[in-house]
């Protein structure tokens, strides 16, 4: 394998990880936090591809694959409910969203 | 030379990619977060490709970068400074010092797992092909071994293209609030 070991793909797929845990922690915005989601998926990818290349083995892709599609869905309906609250005039704001707190 | 060009690429993506993920989380702007972001799905394409997985970079840059993203920003443009204008980050300090503080924990916890569990395992990737992550290699696995996955695959979206019309769509609740706002207006 030319270039780096496996182990450095999977430090920036850790790395990246941890960036998209602490944006859906910290910030507030319905949009930043479907984004950072993303993010968080696609180091999740990262992982999973470079196992496959580290075994040789294509199973790894294929559920990478999945993943994408998986994210594209979630996009879908994450935005399609933002969409929705903003129609009903309501502050894009998860912190404010508390309705179905018990 | 031609590892050494591999590794300067290696550290130009992953670089970029660290830097435009951590730009996705500090812009107030939504617009230039989406923006990073594509920047960032760029970054991992490249990774992919270094990873001998063609196939997935070109479909990184097709559903992301190209479906998704475009998405997202129309999303963006339609809420307009709607989308702007909200807390960067909420909740008293502690909540926020506690958010940085997991997020670091589980960035120790990965990487030193990774390296108890892996240790030097991870040195010696397997002999492959030059066929391997290509679009033929992938699509066979996919008419075979995982053809109940691709099939899940194709509900998974059917269900969420139907979610997101009926999300998308108007609701009774809304023409109410309209024919309220519309009455008042009136009066």
């Amino acid at each position: 394998m030319q270039g780096p070991d496996v182990l450095w793909y999977l430090i920036v797929a850790a790395i990246l990880f941890s960036i998209g845990t602490a944006g859906v922690l910290l910030r507030r915005s319905p949009l930043i936090v479907l984004l950072s989601l993303e993010i968080m998926l696609n180091a999740a990818n990262l992982a999973l591809i470079s196992f496959a290349r580290l075994h040789g083995d294509h199973d790894g892709q294929i559920f990478a694959l999945a993943v994408m599609a998986v994210a594209a869905s979630e996009v879908v309906v994450g935005l399609g409910l933002i969409v929705a609250i903003a129609r009903r005039r309501l502050d894009l704001d998860v912190d404010r969203l508390r309705v179905l707190r018990g | 030379m031609g590892d050494f060009l591999v590794w300067v690429i290696w550290f130009l993506a992953a670089g970029g990619c660290l830097a435009s993920g951590i730009a996705v989380i500090t812009f107030t702007n939504p617009f230039y977060s989406a923006l990073a972001l594509i920047g960032n799905l760029g970054s991992l394409a490249v990774l992919f490709l270094l990873a001998s997985a063609e196939f997935l970079a070109a479909a990184q840059v097709l559903v992301y970068a190209g479906a998704v993203m475009v998405m997202f920003l129309f999303v963006i443009a339609y809420l307009g400074d709607r989308s702007e204008g909200v807390r960067l980050s909420g909740g008293p300090s502690w909540v926020r010092i506690g958010a940085v503080v997991a997020a670091t924990a589980l960035l120790v916890e990965v990487v030193v797992v990774i390296g108890m569990a892996a240790g030097d395992r991870l040195s010696d990737p397997a002999d492959i092909q030059r066929s391997f992550g290509s679009p033929e290699e992938i699509g066979r696995l996919f008419l075979t071994d995982h053809l109940l996955a691709f099939e899940i695959t194709s509900i998974v979206l059917l269900i969420a293209a139907v979610g997101g019309v009926v999300l998308g769509s108007r609701s009774r609740a809304e023409d109410e609030l309209e024919e309220a706002e519309a009455a008042r207006a009136g009066a």
